[in-house]
């Protein structure tokens, strides 16, 4: 066990940490869901053409991301065995207990929508395929060889109200954990009205910024020409997006300054110590604003091409880096201010072991992995034929 | 209270309970007599008779509300307390998780800052030398010391408690006799209510994995014993009863005295009330 070194007046207990980094991957990796879900959904919903080439993309990614949200939650337990409890009797004052059910519902979702979405593809690779893949395709038909342009009509349908349905449910499911730590009263830093706000925004720009990643790599692993035209609605999106979550950041930390209550001096000491790079550079100098500016000159000078296309990747992984960091600044910051309000404690992050920085990095990346393998039983690519059905 | 005394309780316990079972497997008349220590003694393995007198036979916590009171101008932070629990309840043995703990507060003359340290500061645990024993170092004997007091610190058993209503299980709830408990068996170690307890009252069992804190002694004031703090504290600075008892010594602490509660402003309503602290103490 590591006991946290302190400056000035902390509650004994308090020298433990008890919510590691992977409590602030967790809700990275669920606003990553949030956000790859509203992409998908501003081209099935809200008719963003400029988002085909990466809409079946995105809902790949929802999913993947998705069903690895648990993990984090799962390995930081004292009795993963018991986590069940949760879900068999739910304590309904809790934000926590309703978690389980909440995720189950949406990774539902995904996977019918995702179904509905790849049907043409199953359908024809049942038809065609003779191999063990093929057994696997014709299993996941559920029967249904239909592919008339009548029933394709009733699919659509189905999908348009599954998106509809799915966005409250995604920005439902990240605005409820920026509640889990918004409705604690124990934490100045933490109690804020705004922060299940703040949190959503976050997400749905981390989402949109890693679509930009995985769809620019996707191409350049593909060998395809990058549509400068999907990637800059992209940028749209992001820049739209990123302007609210810094105002709403900012009217957060400003109320908080404000309104100054107690223990508000060591907050100050705080923000302007050991949070200084964490949270004023990395977070939103070099992780919003700069992006945000750089935005608004490439769409101010009309920029396209590979500018373009290079201009908003490095835009996405400073956006992608900014919303963990912001994760970390709430979750393990939260922490390094004392309950007391009278003084300051430092987390140590270990690299080894269940709950470091090895298996954080592990936990981020593996949804990658099983995207990949989406991606290769259900090629999303709308460049595709057969996906010319959108 | 120490250590030692409890595999040494329970093997008399378990005397007695042979001892018993061989007079009524005998059937002799004197049986009777020492059967009638077997009611007291094997109260705790029994089962709770219907529901309500868990975990002592005769128990009912419908008929308690339980209280503590702390008398801050008496404490004179000698750390028995924190000593005893640490013992009775089996905390870790670490300078870190505590269920009671007492802090320091000293004015230093010219200072604005009043000074505020624990047992577990690391200059306390120089002073006592180890981690399983507590005691303040005297780092002040060349100031001039202007104000200084004791306050000692436990769970709050509060009224709303924020723990209870984070927990996502339903592990830690509220008693009929308002002990706010952990079921052990059935904490997943989320520790969700270690970061919504406004006091610092849990800590984190790593060996268990799970939650823990203060019950008050669960175990011993359901069978009419004090808490091991307040019996071991040598100047009566710890107080205990049922407030629903109008001469208990918590409902005359409160009734004679102006008392308060720490973090009113929470909304937790604390059940532990204070005397003599100042307006740096929450
Ligand atoms: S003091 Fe903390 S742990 Fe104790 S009942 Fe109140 S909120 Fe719960
Ligand atoms: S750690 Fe245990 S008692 Fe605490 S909130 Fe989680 S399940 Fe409940």
């Amino acid at each position: 066990m590591h006991f946290a070194p302190y400056t000035g007046w902390v509650y004994p207990n308090e020298t433990v940490f008890e919510w590691s980094v992977l409590i602030a991957v967790y809700p990275y990796i669920t606003g990553l869901v949030a956000g790859a879900f509203t992409v998908s959904s501003l081209y099935q919903v809200f008719g963003f053409e400029r988002l085909r080439p990466v809409a079946h993309l995105a809902l790949l990614t929802s999913l993947s991301f998705m069903v690895f949200v648990p993990t984090p939650l799962l390995l930081h337990l004292g009795h993963p065995e018991r986590a069940f409890n949760a879900t068999i009797t739910p304590h309904l004052t809790s934000a926590m207990a309703m978690f389980g059910f909440f995720a189950s519902f949406y990774v539902a979702l995904l996977i019918v929508e995702g179904w509905f979405a790849n049907r043409p593809f199953i359908v024809e690779q049942a038809q065609t395929r003779t191999d063990l893949l093929g057994r696997f395709y014709r299993l996941l038909t559920l029967g249904s060889y239909d592919v008339s342009p009548h029933t394709m009509h009733f699919d659509k349908k189905w999908i348009f109200a599954l998106a509809v349905i799915g966005i409250p449910a995604a920005h439902g499911l990240h605005g409820y954990v920026g509640f889990m730590y918004g409705s604690l009263k124990s934490r100045e830093w933490w109690s804020s009205d705004l922060m299940p706000v703040i949190f959503l925004f976050s997400a749905i720009i981390s989402g949109v910024a890693l679509l930009v990643v995985l769809y620019v790599a996707s191409c350049k692993l593909r060998r395809i020409p990058v549509d400068a035209a999907c990637v800059k609605g992209l940028a749209y999106t992001i820049w739209a997006f990123i302007m609210v979550a810094i105002v709403l950041e900012a009217l957060a930390f400003a109320n908080l300054v404000y309104k100054g209550r107690e223990g508000i001096d060591t907050i100050l000491q705080y923000v302007t110590g050991p949070l200084l790079v964490p949270y004023f550079l990395l977070q939103f100098a070099i992780g919003m604003v700069l992006p945000l500016l750089w935005l608004s000159y490439m769409i101010w000078r009309g920029t396209t091409g590979k500018a373009l296309i290079v201009g908003v990747t490095v835009c996405a992984c400073l956006v992608l880096f900014s919303v963990f960091m912001m994760r970390w600044n709430v979750v393990i910051g939260g922490q390094e201010i004392s309950k007391t309000g009278k003084g300051l404690l430092s987390y140590h992050m270990p690299f080894w072991g269940k709950e470091g920085a090895l298996m954080a990095i592990l936990l981020t990346t593996a949804p990658l992995g099983l995207l990949y393998v989406l991606t290769r039983l259900f090629p999303p690519w709308a460049d595709d034929a057969a996906h010319a059905h959108g | 209270m120490t250590k030692d005394s409890k595999p040494e309780l329970a093997a008399r316990r378990a005397f007695l309970v042979k001892l018993a079972g061989a007079a009524s497997c005998a059937g002799a008349a004197v049986g009777a007599a020492t059967l009638g220590l077997t009611p007291a003694v094997s109260a705790k393995t029994a089962p709770a008779a219907d529901g309500g007198s868990f975990p002592t036979k005769d128990y009912d916590w419908t008929k308690h509300q339980w209280g503590f009171g702390v008398d801050a101008t008496k404490c004179i932070g000698c750390l028995r307390c924190v000593e005893a629990c640490k013992r009775e309840n089996d905390v870790p043995a670490n300078a870190h998780q505590f269920r009671t703990w007492v802090e320091r507060y000293v004015h230093l003359e010219g200072e604005d800052q009043v000074r505020i340290d624990s047992q577990q500061d690391p200059v306390n645990i120089a002073a006592s030398g180890s981690e399983k024993t507590f005691r303040f170092a005297n780092r002040y004997k060349d100031a001039k010391v202007y104000k200084a007091f004791f306050v000692p610190k436990l769970c709050n058993h509060c009224t709303h408690p924020a723990c209870v209503q984070v927990c996502p299980v339903g592990a830690t709830y509220k008693s009929e006799d308002g002990v706010v408990l952990i079921d052990h068996d059935y904490c997943i170690g989320c520790r969700y209510c270690v970061q919504a307890c406004p006091y610092g009252a849990r800590y984190f069992d790593e060996e268990r994995g799970v939650s823990d804190k203060c019950t008050w002694c669960y175990h011993r004031i359901t069978k009419g014993l004090q808490p091991a703090c307040v019996e071991v504290c040598p100047v009566g600075a710890r107080i205990f009863g049922d407030q629903k008892d109008k001469e208990s010594p918590i409902s005359l602490f409160i009734r004679n005295n102006r008392v308060q509660v720490l973090r009113p402003e929470s909304g937790n309503a604390p059940n532990v009330f204070y005397v003599g602290i100042d307006k740096e103490v929450n």
